[in-house]
């Protein structure tokens, strides 16, 4: 039977660097090339050599795709394409191919300038991979080969984050990288359509969490933030430079020109800026009200929002700072907040997760006293908000798209070992389809059931319509006779007598003949005659011919 | 001699005018209907290609056929038809006779047999579902004719099992409009390939065949018929149930479109029947399962199907309370724990006193942990429904699931408390319009629920919005809304206040809304007042400043308080009461009457006012009776006294109307139509009758005048009031055509030439005729009137010299009995204040000549009908130049019924002016004779509308709608 074997190299019962291998239908396909956020070392990217020991990647490799910006989706793509070898084609979205490069490059400049490694791709080396990119369009199909197609959906996640179905002949897998069901300030809801793959790859971050309203959270959101600055306070959002930024700020912008306020807002840092020209061009890649007005005015055209400067810090007066790294850790955000923890009268707003250890962990937990370098305290007096804004797919979400997709198959990736059991009984329960979460290195193969395409000749369809019953049961398996060719590549299925003609055969009949000796009192032409009757009342479909048998029988009986 | 021969010149003119007046419809239908058959007959035979003949269908198609002729065309057509082999053209011939037998006055019977011929004969499948669309359009054109529609249905079904989808379309299409349920078809159905089994069948379960054909449009097809089954009033059994709702999971969308109003119909009908649910032994009503399952498609992947599953929820208001509350829940769940969802942890919060203490980091911490394999994540339908829709990425989908929790709402409380939160949440959409539609679902609601302060909270936030229509809508909101502590009412005073402040302009509906908001709490405002009023047991404080918006604001929260509780005032101090005699005048509308101690004089002109206002209505109502009875006691207004009477009655109306607001249309309206009498009388009772010709000149000037202002008078009262009957629409016709008379005569006296008065005299006989038309079933009111002796006279007019006519006409309007007004039950008078600008301002608007300036238009009408085509804004320049401007529709908004708020920009522009000076806006209501006169009926080719003429005698006008408002403008000229 064909199978499809599904390999994970990262992200399999783990969140970050994702990288699943996927051989379908005799071609291998890689699924993202992320790396780890969370070590330094030789785990930070995924295990190539999984693939093989010696050389290089192309020829084990039809295609890389590449859903999304994110670096635990694309982060080890330079490494992969150029240090360890690989000169196939590389699929993203067009966005994608925009702002990873943007990312890539950050990153390299943190890991090579500031904590000195060595061993590390190089502009050069990114430059060379992103020449490797072939981009997509959303719903547009694309011939890898011959055999091997894909097509990109729309994922919501991040701008161009994209949803992949790959197909080869009638098999198909649908890879869904971070998604996200309902949608944002920017962005839309994860779409796809109902294309019943045999496998659904699916992230499953929030596998076992079902998220109340985000219009709550927006409320609170703007709220806090509105009665900081009519309180004359300044309010300081850490946040990391793409995808939730943007949200916030359209949300900011948005809400100021409602409410007509003129407190100022500034946006720190320089890699943004650069993005931000991304979004306002790839339009249509946002939500319908952005899409509708941004012939008006494109949305992230901000009004309100300018860039910051270092000495904007002590301004006095009311103003909202949205500034890099997100944790607080380091940079702009922490110096800006040792500038305003005195005044209470200020407010931090963490719009996501924070690693303990970070100032943001701390101020998070409560912490009033915090130590600095060199043995400084500092006193935080300012407010300490958290709100969450995530752009992933909470379980009724996952349990959506799996409704809409129908897939024969389920495989869930990117996310946490416990909690993709709990969602595996619940998808295996409510869809009774088998659920797979393969650990990395894991190999999962799923046995899939194929349909053969047949020629079939027009006369012998037209004769069988001729035949048969009422058309609405059209739909429904019939079955019909005919003779099957196989020749060459292809499979024909013809009617006998065309078989026999182009096969050069000529008919053959056979005949099954058996004696029965009857013993019976009455005359010969009575027996015969009973038995002819006894035929004719018991005749069905088959022995449509029965009497001529019968007078067959009736030669060989007399002969008896 | 010249002169008399120049005279009978013009009369044989004259004569020569009116036959070929009576002959030309005559001639016209004469010619035209021989030509029409005839020409296309010539054209198609001459159609060298089937493009050609194509060309020629499709020219045809663009013209009108007469009833008469439309036979003989088909005739023509079906002659073709069976001669041409090209597909396209029989195409357009079958869609032609379908068109055809659509003209009125056309018996399409004939066409059947051979339009069910062609059927039989025809090969090509589109063809084919052209022709069975002709039939369908035939049959719909017959519904009384029982065979001819019995033999269609079975022409359908016979067609049933065509291969091509568009045919089987077209026969459910048709079954659907055509067939009964109650009737069996008859046997020739089973003469079909597909040998069926039971010999009677329905048409209902011939079409429920159909929803697993293998074709999505022919699927489509089938419930679309179904539902059109049931539009007819046919009943549909309830055993498609299990059909359509598998069909709720179609690949289509428009299957699934279609499905869901398929389901909820037969939710409708079977509300209390009983399904099992699938997969356990339970069983649920019809309505509840359905409700689950049209909740299930909120979350479809198709938009369309979102935006119609969410409008359906909305009027299934049998569903039990325990699904409509899961449609709010989601279930909230963090890491296996059941979490309360935001809006509970703010209710808890708020019930606990610390409200106001910011979320905590991990405050999300989930307590009880749930049973895994009790979550069920998608499976229980209903949940969240609501949630999911107003998240919805498109507005569409959003807008509609908000209406749907509106109605649903309003008919149960429980869910109005329940959806609150959701409903205060969309006030923060992204979309305008959402927010907009939310703020009045709420107010619509408003009556089931008492805001929380937290609530509140929210909503007031929303004051703050740069949108006048969010504002304004907030306002009325608040006007509708219960709140349940004091604190609410000093949040919302105090929000309100800011709200004034930053957006000054919305003064009188701030004011407005603390009007209602104070009359509503008058227990929750009492604690407050000496806060409100800063007034100090021991000290005496400052008085405030009397023209501040803001203390006026306070003042009407108080006073409309003090209304309805009588210890209020004792808290006031002295200039409260100074303050509350100057409100009390100059803004009556917003300040109660109080009964205040020992204000005697204030307290007692106001109760003489009040009394007459509230017991006599009644009283009022008789008195205009009485003063109409008394005035149609008079038969003769020539008698003395009579006109006398007449003046008094006016005055009196006058007043009656000035006093009493809810009989003030109807008083104006008799007032005005008194006036019109009066002024008809006294014009005929000028001398200038007697008198010879060349001598009367000045009296004719007074005379001329008069006709013209009844003239006036008449349109007003035609199209100024509304709830008027045809009667009184006949007698002020009535009227008007008096007064044309006079002016005919005048004419006639002053002008010497008869080309003139010819001109004139046609017009006015065809006004009596269009008279007669249109009031045929009133002439028997209208004894002795003005125009039932015309209209006896008729023959006469119509074949007399204009002369004649004359002096027939002055006769006749000297004998003619005054008509007597029966009053209708209800007249309102449209009216309209210009609230902005409020011409106070003495600061000029400058602007450079050349360039323009808007200028912001505010204003409100009352009981106008259709205004966004009627009202128009008109600006009148100082050197008598007048701009009439149309608003855009979109300027125009309905705040209540009966009500209108036109908030619009007018540009004015004009060259320099050395000072600056006063230019006159007001607006105007427009009017056209003609429309109010003929419901003007749609030809059935649509196409033919623009080459038609519109009706002959449309008078247009504009009748003052508003007070002027004077603005003070200055352009200036251009610096160079």
């Amino acid at each position: 039977m064909p199978e499809i074997r599904v390999t994970p190299l990262g992200a399999g019962q783990d969140v970050g660097r994702s990288c699943i291998l996927v051989s379908i239908g005799g071609k291998n396909i890689m699924l993202d090339c992320g790396m780890h956020m969370g070590y330094n070392d030789d785990r930070r990217f995924p295990d190539f050599s999984y693939i093989t020991q010696n050389g290089r990647l192309t020829e084990f490799l039809d295609c890389v795709i590449i859903s999304h910006f994110h670096l635990d989706h694309c982060g080890a793509l330079p490494y992969m394409s150029e240090m360890v070898g690989y000169d196939g084609p590389i699929y993203m979205t067009h966005p994608t191919k925009a702002i990873c490069p943007i990312l890539l490059e950050d990153f390299r400049k943190i890991t090579v300038d500031k904590k000195g490694e060595t061993n590390f791709f190089t502009s050069q080396m990114i430059k060379d991979c992103m020449k490797k990119v072939v981009p997509l369009n959303l719903h547009q199909t694309v011939q890898v080969d011959e055999e091997l197609e894909i097509k990109a959906y729309y994922a919501g996640h991040v701008l161009g984050a994209a949803m992949v179905q790959i197909k080869v002949g009638s098999e198909s897998v649908v890879y869904t990288g971070d998604y996200n069901m309902t949608p944002d300030r920017h962005l839309g809801a994860a779409w796809i359509d109902k294309c019943r793959p045999d496998l659904l790859i699916s992230e499953s971050t929030y596998a076992t969490t079902i998220r109340d309203s985000k219009r709550c959270r927006e409320r609170d959101f703007l709220k806090k933030v509105h009665e900081t600055v009519e309180r004359g306070g300044k309010v300081l959002i850490p946040v990391f430079a793409l995808g939730r930024a943007q949200e916030l700020c359209i949300l900011l912008e948005t809400f100021w020109e409602r409410m007509n306020l003129k407190a100022p807002i500034y946006f720190s840092t320089g890699l943004t800026e650069k993005a931000n020209h991304y979004y306002k061009l790839f339009i249509t890649w946002t939500n319908q009200k952005i899409r509708k007005t941004f012939v008006q005015r494109n949305m992230f055209e901000f009004k309100h929002i300018k860039a910051f400067d270092r000495s904007y810090a002590d301004n006095p007066g009311p103003m909202v700072v949205f500034a890099t790294p997100g944790m607080l850790h380091a940079g702009q955000s922490l110096l800006i907040f040792k500038k305003w923890a005195g005044n209470e009268k200020n407010m931090v707003i963490m719009p996501g997760y924070c690693v303990q250890g970070t100032v943001g962990h701390k101020i998070l937990n409560g912490q009033k006293k915090l130590e600095m370098e060199g043995r400084a305290t500092l006193d935080v007096k300012l407010q300490v908000e958290y709100m969450s804004f995530s752009a992933h797919a909470d379980a009724k979400g996952i349990m959506q798209l799996i409704r809409m997709a129908e897939p024969r198959n389920m495989l869930l990736v990117h996310g946490e070992a416990k909690k993709m059991e709990f969602l595996k009984d619940k998808i295996e329960q409510e869809f009774s389809i088998s659920c797979y979460m393969p650990a990395n290195g894991e190999t999962t193969s799923i046995v899939t059931n194929p349909s053969v395409p047949v020629d079939i000749s027009l006369n012998l369809l037209k004769r069988e319509m001729a035949l048969g019953g009422p058309l609405p049961d059209a739909k429904r398996p019939r079955t019909m006779h005919g003779t099957l060719i196989m020749k060459d590549d292809s499979l024909r299925l013809v009617s006998p007598e065309q078989a026999l003609k182009e096969l050069g055969l000529s008919e053959h009949q056979l005949r099954f003949t058996c004696r029965v000796l009857l013993h019976d009192p009455h005359s010969d032409t009575d027996t015969l005659g009973r038995i002819y009757t006894h035929l004719k009342s018991c005749t069905i479909s088959k022995q449509r011919q029965g009497p001529a048998e019968g007078k067959l029988r009736q030669g060989e009986l007399k002969g008896n | 001699m010249a002169a008399h021969l120049k005279k009978r010149v013009y009369e044989e003119f004259s004569k020569v005018s009116q036959v070929t007046l009576e002959e030309v419809p005559a001639k016209k239908l004469r010619l035209t209907k021989p030509s029409k058959s005839a020409a296309l007959h010539i054209d198609l035979c001459k159609a060298s290609s089937p493009t050609d003949a194509l060309q020629h269908l499709l020219n045809f198609a663009r013209k009108p056929v007469e009833a008469e002729s439309v036979e003989g065309v088909v005739r023509i057509l079906l002659e073709h038809y069976y001669k041409e082999s090209d597909n396209s053209v029989r195409l357009k011939i079958a869609s032609l006779l379908g068109l055809l037998s659509k003209t009125q006055g056309f018996s399409p019977d004939c066409v059947v047999d051979d339009a069910i011929n062609t059927l039989n004969s025809e090969k090509s499948n589109q063809v084919l579902a052209q022709l069975l669309d002709t039939l369908l359009i035939i049959g719909s054109q017959l519904p009384d004719k029982i065979a001819v529609i019995q033999r269609l249905i079975d022409v359908a079904c016979k067609h049933l099992s065509s291969t091509y989808f568009g045919v089987r379309n077209k026969c459910l299409q048709l079954l659907g409009c055509l067939g009964t349920v109650d009737k069996p078809l008859s046997k020739e159905t089973d003469t079909g390939p597909g040998a069926q089994t039971s010999p009677v069948r329905d048409v209902q379960s011939v079409i429920s065949d159909f929803f697993q054909d293998q074709d999505p449009r022919v699927r489509t097809a089938a419930i679309k018929a179904m539902l059109q089954l049931h539009e007819r009033g046919m009943k549909i059994q309830q055993t498609i149930y299990n059909q359509a709702c598998k069909l709720l999971s179609d690949d289509y969308e428009q299957v699934r479109s279609a499905a869901v109003q398929m389901v909820w119909v037969l939710s409708q009908l079977y509300p209390e029947s009983i399904v099992p649910i699938p997969s356990s032994n339970e069983e649920i009503r019809l309505v509840d399962d359905s409700f689950g399952k049209i909740c299930h498609m909120v979350s479809d992947g198709s938009w369309v199907v979102r935006v119609q599953a969410a409008k359906l929820l909305g009027s299934m208001h049998q569903v039990s309370p325990h699904f409509l509350e899961q449609t709010l829940d989601k279930k909230l769940m963090s890491d296996l724990r059941r979490k309360r969802t935001a809006h509970e942890r703010a209710k808890e919060l708020y019930a606990s006193g610390e409200f106001s203490s910011g979320r905590r980091w991990a405050d999300d911490a989930p307590k009880e942990k749930v049973d895994t394999s009790g979550v069920n994540l998608i499976d229980s339908g209903a949940c969240g429904a609501f949630v999911h829709g107003l998240e919805d990425e498109m507005y569409e989908v959003r807008i509609s699931a908000v209406e749907a929790l509106c109605s649903l709402a309003q008919s149960s409380p429980s869910f109005a408390e329940k959806c609150l939160d959701f409903l205060v949440d969309m006030f923060n959409d992204e979309i305008e319009e959402v927010r907009l539609q939310s703020i009045h679902v709420l107010r619509q609601i408003s009556t089931h629920i008492t805001l929380r302060e937290d609530q509140l909270d929210t909503v007031l936030a929303v004051l703050e919005d740069s949108s006048r229509d969010i504002r304004e809508a907030l306002h009325e909101l608040l006007c509708y809304t219960n709140v349940s502590t004091k604190d609410c009412i000093q949040l919302a005073l105090v929000e309100l206040l800011k709200n004034l402040t930053k957006y000054p302009t919305d003064r009188n509906s701030v004011w407005k809304c603390l009007k209602f908001l104070g009359a509503r709490h008058p227990t929750l405002v009492l604690p407050i007042v000496p806060e409100l009023l800063s007034t100090h047991p021991y000290f005496d404080t400052p008085e405030p400043d009397m023209d501040d918006p803001a203390y006026i604001a306070v003042l009407v929260l108080v006073f409309n308080a003090a209304k309805s509780c009588p210890t209020m005032p004792a808290l006031f101090s002295d200039h409260t009461f100074r303050h509350y005699a100057y409100l009390r005048d100059s803004l009556s509308h917003l300040v109660p009457h109080l009964r205040l101690p020992g204000r005697k004089q204030t307290a007692g002109s106001g109760l003489e006012v009040s009394g007459v206002g509230s017991g006599s209505l009644e009283s009022a109502q008789n008195f205009l009776q009485d003063s109409l009875i008394r005035v149609s006691a008079l038969h003769n207004l020539e008698t003395p006294g009579a006109q006398d009477l007449l003046e008094f009655t006016i005055r009196d109306l006058q007043r009656l109307g000035e006093l009493q607001t809810e009989l003030a249309g109807s008083a104006d309206f008799c007032a005005t139509y008194l006036h019109c009498q009066l002024l008809l009388t006294k014009a005929l009772q000028e001398k200038l009758w007697t008198m010879a010709v060349p001598l009367c000149l000045k009296q004719n000037a007074k005379v001329s005048t008069a006709a013209r202002q009844i003239l006036d008078e008449t349109y007003k009262l035609e199209f100024l009031y509304s709830g008027l009957e045809t009667q009184q629409i006949a007698t002020i016709h009535n009227v008007r055509l008096q007064a044309k008379a006079l002016q005919l005569i005048l004419t006639a006296r002053s002008k010497q030439g008869v080309d003139r008065v010819l001109g004139v005299c046609e017009k006015f006989l065809q006004d009596v005729e269009s008279f007669q038309r249109l009031f045929m079933i009133e002439l028997p009111h209208f004894q002795d009137s003005f125009v039932e002796k015309l209209l006896e006279l008729m023959p006469r007019l119509t074949a007399c010299k204009p002369l004649d006519l004359v002096k027939i006409l002055q006769t006749t309007l000297r004998q003619s009995r005054f008509i007597h007004l029966k009053l209708p039950e209800q007249i309102h008078r449209a009216s309209a204040t210009i609230i902005e600008p409020t011409g106070e301002s003495d600061n000029p608007l400058k602007f450079t000549s050349g360039l323009v300036v808007a200028l912001d238009i505010d204003a409100t009408l009352e009981h106008v009908q259709d205004p966004q085509t009627t009202v128009k804004v008109q600006v009148l320049y100082p050197d008598g130049q007048s701009h009439i401007i149309h608003p855009k529709p979109g300027d125009f908004r309905t705040p209540g019924p009966g009500r209108v708020r036109l908030i619009t920009q007018v540009y004015l522009s004009h060259s320099a002016w050395t000072e600056a000076c006063q230019i006159e806006v007001r607006l105007l209501l427009a009017y056209s004779s003609s429309s109010s006169k003929q419901s003007v009926s749609k030809p059935a080719w649509n196409e033919s509308m623009d080459g038609l003429p519109s009706s002959e005698s449309c008078i247009e006008g504009t009748i003052h709608l508003s007070k002027p408002v004077k603005v003070f403008i200055m352009p200036k000229p251009t610096r160079r």
